[in-house]
C-alpha cells in the first residue's frame, strides 16, 4: 500500500515538474471587482495558448499597485488610475514606467428601501450629494421630490449606507460626488475609503451594503451594477451631464466611455464619471491593468502582449455573460497603438 | 524496557551527576532541547510581531506620537488618523460581551460540572465544543440575519422603551452598533467560558465538596461556597480567554457594529472597532502614512491585550492572596 501510494506520488511530482517547465507562468495581483472576469479571460486565453498560464490573484486594487511597484507581480490590476507620485514611485526605482490598460467597465448604482413606495426613483446630482453629506435628511426633501413627480415618499429620515472595506466602488461613488458638488470635493474627496460623515452605516462588500439596504427601513447605498444586476436589486436612474435621468446598464455604461473617448489621455488614466453622451450613465469608472513597458524576459514580454491583444478583440465579447460592460471601439484601437510602448 | 524501569527511579537524584552526553545518549537532553526550542518560538514570535509592528508603524508614529491615541478623526484623503473610536468600540463590544457571557457561561459550567448527570453533562459538552469550533464569518451572517432583526424590532424598542432615560438606550435603533456586536461576541465567546470552568470545576478535589456536605451544607451550598471559589482562578483563566477572543475578534464584529468610526454613549449608536477597520481597509489602502497608520493600529491593538492580560494577572494574584488569607 505504502509502496503504491510513494510511486503514485513520485509520477504525480514528475508530471507536475515537467508540465510547470513547459508552461509560462505569468502572475498578476489587484483589483477584485473584475476578478470574474479576469479569470474567465485568463482560463479562455489558457486553453487557447496552452503554454502560457496567468495566474491572478485579487488581493484590493491598493496591493495591485504595491506589488506590481515592487516587481513581484508581472502585472497589476487597478479599479483607481495611479496617481503620479505612484508613477514617479515606479519609474525610480524602475528606470521605466507602467503603463495602464483599461479592460472592462463597471459602475456603481444607488439602491434604496423605502417602506411603500416601488417606483424607480430619479436622483439629480444634487440630491445624491445633499443624501451622502447629511444633508437631505428626510426621503420627502424637495430636491428629491422635484426630481421624482407622482412618487409620495414619506417624511421619514434617510439611513445611509456605504462601503465599509477599501474599495473601487467607493472611489467611483465618491470621484461623481467630488465632480458634481464642490462641497464634497473641498471637504470628503475620493478615494478607497474616506471619512464619511457620522452616523452613516458600513456594509462590508455589496454583500453587507445590499443586507443592510434590504433589512434597513428607509435606508439608501449603493452597490456595483453588476451586483444589483445579478442579485436583481432595485436601483435608482441618475441625472447624467446631459440632464436625462439614466438607468444604468451595459449599454449606457460603455456609452459613458465612448463619451470621456474623445478626450482620452495617452495613458489612459481618465475618470469617467459624469462623462458627456446623451445616454451616458454617470457613475461609471474603467479598471485598468498595470503594465510594466520593459520586460527583461522577452517571452514573458510576448505572451503579456499576445493576452491583451486577444482581450481587447476576441475576449470582450466574454464580458456581457458576466455583466461587465465592454470597452467602445474608440478606445480599444487606442489601447492597439499604446501596446507597441511595451518593449 | 526493564532497563528504562531500573533507570527512571535513579534518574531524579542522580540527574546532576550524569554527564551531558549520557543526557543526550538518554534522549533526555535531546527532548529537554527540542522542548526548549518549541516554548522558546513563543515568545520569539511575539517579540517579532512587537518588532514588526513597530517599525511598520514609524511614519504616523512621528507625526501623530500620542495625539494618535486621543484623536477621532480618520480620514485618508487628509491623511489625519487617530485610534481613539476604534479603541472605545472594542472596549466597549468586549465589555458587552463579557458582562452578557460571563454570568450565562459560569452557570452553564456549574450546571454541567455539579448538578447534571455525567451523561447529560457529556453530551452538551460535545455542542460546546461543536460551538467554540464555529467560524466566525458563521457567527457574523447568524448576526446579520437573526440577531440584528430581533435587535432593530424586539429588544431595541423594549430598552428604548424601558430605560431609555438613561444615555445607553437613546438614539435611532437601527439594530446594528456596539450593542449588537456585543450580544454576536457573548454568543462566541460562551462555549469557552462553559468549556473551560467546567472542566476546572470537574477537577476540584472530591473531598472538597464532600467535607462540605459532611458539615451539613445543602448541595448548592456546597457548590457555591466552596467548590467555585476553589475554583476562582480557573474560572477566571476562561474569563480571559474569552476577552482576548472579544478582543481580537474581526469577521463577526464587521458584520454587524455598523463600520463607522464614531464614539457615542449610546449602545445602539453604530461604531467601528480595531480589528474590523484593519480587516476592512488594509487591502486597499493606498498612500504610506495610510497603511502605516493601519499598522500602528495594530499595535495599538497587541498593546491592549498585554494591558489587559497584566491587569488580569494582577487580579488573580490579589484575589488569590485574599482567599488565601480567608482560608487561613
Amino acid at each position: 500500500m505504502k509502496r503504491i501510494a510513494a510511486i503514485l506520488l513520485m509520477t504525480f511530482g514528475l508530471a507536475a515538474f515537467f508540465v510547470a517547465r513547459a508552461v509560462l507562468s505569468i502572475n498578476g495581483a489587484g483589483a477584485s471587482f473584475p476578478e470574474p472576469i479576469y479569470s474567465k479571460w485568463f482560463d479562455e486565453y489558457h486553453k487557447k495558448d496552452p503554454n502560457v498560464q496567468i495566474n491572478y490573484q485579487a488581493i484590493g486594487s491598493g496591493g495591485g499597485i504595491k506589488q506590481v511597484t515592487e516587481g513581484t507581480v508581472d502585472f497589476g490590476a487597478s479599479d483607481g488610475p495611479m496617481n503620479d507620485d505612484q508613477l514617479k514611485a515606479f519609474q525610480d526605482k524602475h528606470g521605466f514606467s507602467v503603463l495602464h490598460f483599461p479592460t472592462v467597465l463597471g459602475a456603481a448604482v444607488p439602491t434604496y428601501n423605502i417602506p411603500g413606495v416601488t417606483a424607480e426613483l430619479n436622483f439629480t446630482p444634487e440630491a445624491l450629494a445633499g443624501i451622502f453629506l447629511a444633508k437631505i435628511t428626510k426621503w420627502n426633501d424637495p430636491a428629491i421630490t422635484a426630481a421624482n413627480q407622482g412618487v409620495t415618499l414619506p417624511g421619514n429620515d434617510i439611513v445611509v449606507v456605504h462601503r465599509s472595506d477599501g474599495s473601487g466602488t467607493t472611489y467611483i461613488w465618491t470621484d461623481y460626488l467630488s465632480k458634481v458638488s464642490d462641497e464634497w470635493k473641498t471637504k470628503i474627496g475620493k478615494n478607497t475609503s474616506v471619512n464619511w460623515p457620522t452616523g452613516e452605516l458600513g456594509g462590508n462588500k455589496n454583500e453587507g451594503v445590499a443586507g443592510l439596504v434590504k433589512q434597513t427601513p428607509n435606508s439608501i447605498g449603493y452597490v456595483e451594477l453588476i451586483y444589483a444586476i445579478q442579485n436583481k436589486m432595485p436601483y435608482g436612474r441618475v441625472k447624467n451631464s446631459s440632464g436625462q435621468f439614466i438607468k444604468a446598464d451595459l449599454a449606457s455604461v460603455t456609452e459613458a466611455a465612448a463619451g470621456a473617448a474623445k478626450n482620452m489621455p495617452d495613458d489612459f488614466r481618465v475618470s469617467i464619471t459624469n462623462a458627456p453622451g446623451k445616454t451616458a450613465y454617470p457613475i461609471s469608472s474603467f479598471t485598468w491593468l498595470l503594465i510594466p513597458s520593459k520586460f527583461t524576459d522577452a517571452a514573458k514580454r510576448d505572451a503579456i502582449k499576445g493576452f491583451v491583444k486577444w482581450m481587447l478583440a476576441d475576449g470582450q465579447s466574454h464580458t456581457e455573460a458576466l455583466a461587465y460592460s465592454k470597452l467602445p471601439k474608440e478606445v480599444v484601437s487606442k489601447e492597439l497603438t499604446a501596446l507597441d510602448k511595451v518593449q | 524496557m526493564a532497563a528504562t524501569s531500573t533507570t527512571v527511579p535513579s534518574a531524579g537524584p542522580l540527574a546532576g551527576s550524569r554527564s551531558f552526553f549520557d543526557r543526550l545518549r538518554d534522549g533526555d537532553e535531546i527532548a529537554r532541547l527540542v522542548t526548549l526550542l518549541f516554548a522558546a518560538s513563543v515568545v520569539l514570535i511575539t517579540l517579532l510581531i512587537v518588532y514588526e509592528l513597530w517599525q511598520g508603524s514609524v511614519l504616523p508614529r512621528h507625526k501623530f506620537g500620542f495625539a494618535f491615541f486621543r484623536t477621532s478623526v480618520w480620514d485618508p484623503n487628509f491623511e489625519q488618523f487617530g485610534a481613539l473610536p476604534f479603541i472605545f468600540g472594542t472596549l466597549v463590544t468586549s465589555a458587552v460581551a463579557l458582562l452578557i457571557a460571563v454570568p450565562l457561561g459560569i452557570g452553564a459550567a456549574i450546571f454541567l460540572a455539579e448538578l447534571a448527570t455525567a451523561r447529560l453533562s457529556d453530551a452538551l459538552e460535545f455542542f460546546i465544543d461543536l460551538l467554540a469550533a464555529v467560524p466566525s464569518v458563521i457567527y457574523g451572517l447568524l448576526g446579520i440575519f437573526i440577531v440584528v432583526p430581533v435587535m432593530r424590532d424586539v429588544i431595541q424598542p423594549a430598552l428604548k422603551n424601558t430605560l431609555g432615560f438613561t444615555p445607553l438606550f437613546k438614539g435611532p435603533a437601527f439594530g446594528i452598533g456596539f450593542l449588537t456586536a456585543g450580544v454576536v461576541l457573548a454568543i462566541m465567546v460562551i462555549p469557552y467560558i462553559i468549556s473551560v470552568s467546567r472542566e476546572i470545576l470537574l477537577s476540584v478535589p472530591r473531598d472538597q465538596r464532600e467535607a462540605a456536605l459532611a458539615l451539613g451544607s445543602t448541595r448548592w451550598e456546597s457548590t457555591w461556597k466552596v467548590v467555585v471559589p476553589f475554583a476562582r482562578t480557573g474560572i477566571m483563566g476562561s474569563i480571559f480567554l474569552a476577552l482576548a477572543r472579544a478582543l481580537g475578534e474581526t469577521m463577526a464584529v464587521t458584520m454587524v457594529i455598523g463600520n463607522t468610526p464614531a464614539i457615542a454613549a449610546s449602545l445602539f449608536s453604530p461604531g467601528d472597532s480595531i480589528a474590523s477597520v484593519i480587516a476592512n481597509q488594509f487591502t486597499e489602502a493606498t498612500g504610506e502614512l495610510y497603511t502605516q497608520s493601519l499598522i500602528e493600529l495594530g499595535l495599538v491593538l497587541f498593546l491592549l491585550t498585554f494591558i489587559l492580560n497584566g491587569l488580569a494577572r494582577l487580579l488573580i494574584v490579589l484575589t488569590s492572596q485574599r482567599g488565601g488569607a480567608a482560608r487561613a
